[in-house]
């Protein structure tokens, strides 16, 4: 049985292919055949996040034009066993592709692989439509900012008037000293407001941009906060009895004194 | 105060955030387009000046967030409707 899952938002540059990358690259690790699939024609970015920019011959407008075969157009990662993407176009629009060819794209790659990421554009427009369209679960990700937050509320009500009705929620860039001090809402703060289940939590980390510079998902990194929360959201997302990670555990004494010196001397 | 603050390690933009947040979902999710509101306010109109003489340019007609409660918000259609004068033959 496979499964297509779009990771969509409504608000732009909260984390939505970097969750796509890292979420694909560990589903690949743990053995299951994952295609990701980058729906932002015009911006795409998913190759770039993946390293994979130099591999691109085709893409997802040339297999619904029907200039190649949709197997032609997937990139082998050679890294990750399994692995496989389709890039979106850059030099063509969102009205390139419709919702119905996006579910024959979609069925046809259930043929194939277990997992299906879309990673969906920002925007509740056409390629928002097309992105959610083959898509049996959502999953909505969101920083803890109020237009985030907004935004996230938008895409569930839109998701809940459409065929997806299995989402769940990702909260992202999470600082933890902010939250400490009470400057940035918590992760019950935002489940109090969004009706919606939480998949998972991901720090706030730099790894990430160090990460994304080197075209490498995090996920690879044993040690680094974040990959061990993008390998926790990943458990849950395939059905391992995990509990959400603690970010908490991993914000030591020397960290709170840093934080409360920072306050006490701005003061 | 500010002393008290920082022992504390305590500011709230956070709770300013979330009730920011509320207030906003409140109206998001109420969806309602003005002209909506105009029909509302149209036929609360009607009815009304059967029985009183309203000031029609002091009606107003609006979608305001009610707390619970278990503090949460729920929308509420809040209608201010300033009465000129009871009409005689009613009473
Ligand atoms: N948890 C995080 N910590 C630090 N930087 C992050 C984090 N998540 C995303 N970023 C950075 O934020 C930017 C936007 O992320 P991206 O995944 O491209 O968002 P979207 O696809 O939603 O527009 C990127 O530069 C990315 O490296
Ligand atoms: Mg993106």
């Amino acid at each position: 049985m496979s499964e297509v899952i779009v990771i969509t938002s409504g608000k732009g540059g909260v984390g939505k292919t970097t969750t796509t990358a890292n979420i694909g690259t560990y589903l690949s690790m743990k053995g299951f055949k994952t295609a990701l699939v980058d729906t932002d024609i015009g911006l795409r970015n998913l190759d770039v996040v993946m390293g994979l920019e130099n591999r691109i011959v085709y893409d997802l407008v040339d297999v619904v034009e029907g200039q190649c075969r949709l197997k032609q157009a997937l990139i082998k990662d050679k890294r990750f066993d399994g692995l496989y993407l389709l890039p979106a176009a850059q030099t063509r629009d969102k009205t390139a592709v419709n919702p119905e060819q996006m579910r024959s794209i979609t069925d046809e790659l259930r043929q194939d692989f277990d997992y299906i990421l879309i990673d969906c554009p920002a925007g509740i427009e056409q390629g928002f439509k097309n992105a959610i369209a083959g898509a049996d679960k959502a999953l909505v990700v969101t920083t803890p900012e109020v237009s985030a937050v907004r935004d996230a509320d938008r895409i569930i009500g839109l998701l809940e008037a459409s065929d997806v009705r299995d989402h769940m929620l990702i909260i992202n860039r999470i600082k933890m000293d902010m939250v400490k001090r009470g400057d940035m809402m918590n992760i019950d703060d935002i489940m109090d407001i969004l009706a919606i289940d939480l998949l998972g939590v991901i720090p706030d980390d730099e790894n990430i941009v160090i990460s994304t510079n080197k075209g490498e998902p995090i996920v690879v990194d044993e040690k680094s906060l974040a990959g061990q929360a993008y390998r926790n959201l990943t458990q849950r997302l395939i059905g391992e009895d995990v509990p959400v990670i603690n970010l908490d555990t991993n914000y030591g004494l020397i960290d709170r004194l840093k934080s409360l010196f920072k306050i006490s001397s701005s003061r | 105060m500010d002393l008290f603050k920082s022992f504390g390690g305590k500011s709230n933009s956070k709770n300013v955030a979330k009730e920011r947040l509320q207030l906003l979902l409140v109206h998001d999710r109420a969806d309602v387009s003005p002209k909506f509101l105009e029909m509302v306010k149209g036929e609360i109109m009607n009815v009304i000046s059967n029985y009183v003489e309203i000031d029609e340019d002091g009606l107003n007609v609006e979608i305001t967030k009610e707390r619970k409660t278990d503090d949460t918000f729920v929308p509420a259609l809040h209608a201010n409707i300033p009465i000129k004068k009871m009409k005689k033959n009613l009473r």
